[in-house]
């Protein structure tokens, strides 16, 4: 794990005094509410519904079990006892009071950890694989080069002041787990026939009420390039996105407008007019960033993998989330294991105090210290040896983080909605509560199905990408759920069609459930809704859907 | 008023020429971009100081070959949130080699000061307020920067790698 240099600390402790004198400032009556906010916002301060809500950067999804237990206890200091994490890996606290940000940034400050540009039109949290550094399936771990873009990002002078927010995903593995297709700016890790390293460069993606897939502008950018391609990938669009609407103004639209070739034209002269060198990436700074993220000493003594077979023999709830929760790893006798925030019945991808500090102390007991967070909303523990795997399943069980249900219908992403969220339309939390109990109990045998469900068209919770994705809005004072099928998120990203008229509130698990039953009739071995539904086209999930009326 | 990047602050000398103003035979004046392409000629045959209002929707290139016959040129914020300035000053600084006089008019507000001297910008068009609140300070809130930059301070990972490697 990245720690901070003496650079680093320097720089959070000037941040969080220039903010503390900020907020002095607002609080003195300086500043308007017009000037504060976007300072607020440049640390990750919105004001909600009922109170200020703190997005606190969890940069691609890293944590430890120090900063892990320092969330926990500012939540329980200055919020309610819980936080929410999101689909960009971060964590949000929903009850927090203006005058303890400036003491809340410098708790984080304490650990390594900010809030910076969690909010505002500029750089977002980079994300990546939530299995960075031990997937089977990786190339190259590709957080030293999303820590390099973090850093870079960082106030960046240039582009602190962009026509919307940026987004920017990394993945170096064979299958994208980090959506990297639905961002601003995607960059895919190859090695190119010499055997160096690159990336290819995705530009233009994003949902909201334009949802569009990221296309490809450049096919390889050395490594040692990347900084000074993206900068010229942000100044054409800094200098010709849109800033007369809001909602045309990502760079999906510049891109979709000029077209994916001009764009990537237009990028490619800046890039071959600008200094390439001054940015450049030395190979004694990439491998000085590599040397921050190398794998921890394991324990490669031998696995009683019978005693392992046998306890999931023996316990059916065990041997479900064994099945579910756990993925392979790359080093023999470990495993990769995901903790679900999704227990049918509560709040998706919230997480209590006592929940967190549980999550730290099994991290460094039986992962290294290390734990991470997925963008599907759940937790990580990156380096499990086998033969702990039931002592790990029974506490965590024991707590409520024990769902057996990663990928499956109940594990629903989900944004905050009209619950908390000032922009959301409809409630979005209550829906993915009723389908989650409603759908439950033939979870398995359904499957692999991602429901994926925003309370607004500015699409938190990435309904395009559901298999089923499911939208709320007002319609004449009632919440009504549009529905779209066959989303996909990953490799074959694709974005859902909307099904026909929305549906009632109190209407949509059963609607669901026809759904699903219509797949679950059609599908092929080994079909996942999206395929299923490209093959049969959309008239029997229609026919279903709309079944009752 | 004007704030220059020292803090110090000071007035406006220059006389802001409007478009149907007649071009006065001495004096500093600084002109439209539409102007400067009009009457480039005449502009060019003054002895004193000539200084551009570049708007922000005007790609620096379009001035590339000329910004060493400038003096003053004035960059436009007309909102604080629209940053297509802070390319244009960058890419005066560091491409086009402009050495003179770089202005931000328009919505400058403090908390902006230091991207904008960041970028190469040197003088900055203020309110009262500037004084009231001692908006110098803006300039040394940080010491550590991320980004290679056109105001030349070190940076991280130059500064991470040692002087052998700087370019």
């Amino acid at each position: 794990m990245y720690r901070y240099d003496d650079f680093d600390h320097r720089f959070i402790d000037e941040r969080v005094a220039q903010y503390r004198d900020q907020v002095r400032r607002r609080l003195a009556g300086q500043l308007t509410e017009d000037e504060f906010r976007p300072l607020r916002l440049m640390n990750g301060l919105y004001l909600q519904l009922h109170a200020y809500m703190l997005r606190i950067a969890i940069p691609y999804g890293m944590l430890d079990s120090t900063k892990l237990r320092k969330l926990a206890h500012i939540t329980r200091k200055y919020d309610r006892g819980y936080g929410h994490f999101t689909t960009r890996q971060n964590l949000q606290l929903h009850w927090i009071k203006l005058e303890d940000t400036p003491d809340i940034l410098a708790e984080l400050a304490s650990v390594e950890m900010h809030a910076i540009q969690t909010s505002g039109n500029s750089f977002r949290n980079t994300t990546t694989d939530p299995f960075a550094g031990v997937a089977a399936d990786e190339l190259e771990d590709p957080r030293p080069y999303a820590e390099i873009i973090r850093q870079w990002a960082t106030l960046h002078p240039e582009f602190s002041f962009l026509p919307r927010k940026f987004k920017i995903a990394v993945s170096a593995s064979k299958e994208d787990r980090a959506a990297v297709k639905m961002h601003d700016l995607g960059l895919y890790l190859h090695k190119n026939e010499a055997g160096e390293v690159g990336f290819e460069v995705l530009a233009g993606g994003g949902l909201g009420r334009t949802p569009l897939l990221a296309q490809t502008i450049r096919n390889f950018v050395p490594r040692r390039d990347l900084l000074s391609y993206i900068e010229a990938c942000l100044r054409v669009y800094n200098q010709y996105g849109r800033r007369d609407n809001l909602y045309k103004s990502r760079i999906k639209i510049l891109v979709q407008s000029l077209g994916a070739k001009k764009y990537a034209e237009e990028v490619e002269a800046e890039w071959q007019a600008s200094d390439r060198e001054a940015v450049a990436l030395p190979e004694t700074y990439v491998a000085e960033m590599q040397s921050a993220f190398t794998l921890p000493q394991y324990d490669r003594s031998p696995i009683d993998e019978a005693a392992l077979q046998k306890a999931i023999a023996g316990n059916t709830a065990f041997a479900r989330w064994v099945k579910h929760n756990v993925h392979p790893h790359k080093v023999a006798g470990h495993a990769v294991v995901t903790i679900s925030l999704k227990e049918v019945g509560k709040t998706g991808g919230d997480c209590s105090a006592e929940q967190m500090e549980l999550a730290a102390d099994l991290a460094d007991e039986l992962s290294f210290g290390e734990v991470r967070v997925a963008y599907e909303q759940n937790l990580v523990l990156p380096h499990v040896r086998r033969d702990k795997l039931f002592t790990l399943w029974q506490r965590l069980d024991a707590a409520g983080l024990g769902s057996s249900n990663i990928n499956l219908i109940t594990d629903i992403i989900c944004c905050p909605g009209m619950d908390y969220c000032s922009l959301a339309t409809a409630r979005s939390i209550p829906v993915a509560q009723r389908i989650a109990k409603h759908m439950a109990a033939k979870e398995d045998a359904i499957g692999n199905f991602n429901i994926k469900i925003s309370g607004c068209i500015n699409a938190c919770g990435h309904h395009h990408l559901g298999h089923i994705g499911i939208l709320g809005v007002d319609k004449n004072g009632e919440e009504v759920y549009q529905i779209t099928l066959g989303g996909d998120a990953g490799n074959d990203a694709a974005i859902g069609t909307i099904a026909g008229p929305s549906v009632k509130s109190e209407e949509v698990p059963a609607a669901i459930d026809r759904l699903v039953e219509a797949y679950m009739k059609l599908r092929q071995e080994g079909e996942r809704f999206p395929e299923t539904y490209r093959r049969v086209g959309q008239a029997p999930f229609k026919e279903a859907l709309y079944a009752s009326r | 008023m004007l704030l220059a990047e020292d803090g110090t602050l000071g007035v406006d000398d220059w006389h802001h020429l409007s478009d149907d103003e007649p071009i006065p035979a001495s004096g500093a004046i600084t002109v439209s971009f539409a102007r400067w392409q009009t009457a480039e000629s005449t502009l060019h045959a003054r002895a004193d100081k000539l200084g551009l209002r570049l708007p922000n929707t005007i790609a620096p290139q379009e001035i590339a070959g000329d910004v060493s016959r400038f003096a003053l040129i004035v960059l436009s914020f007309p909102k604080f949130t629209d940053g297509r300035a802070y390319s244009q000053a960058r890419l005066l600084r560091t491409r086009f080699g402009y050495k003179g006089e770089l202005r931000a008019e328009g919505e400058v507000l403090r908390d902006q000061l230091m991207f904008m001297k960041r970028v190469g910008i040197n003088s900055f068009v203020v309110g009262e307020r500037a004084i009231k609140e001692n908006w110098a300070n803006a300039f040394s809130e940080f010491d550590v920067f991320y980004q290679q930059a056109p105001d030349g301070r070190p940076w991280v990972m130059r500064q991470r790698l040692g002087p052998r490697n700087t370019p």
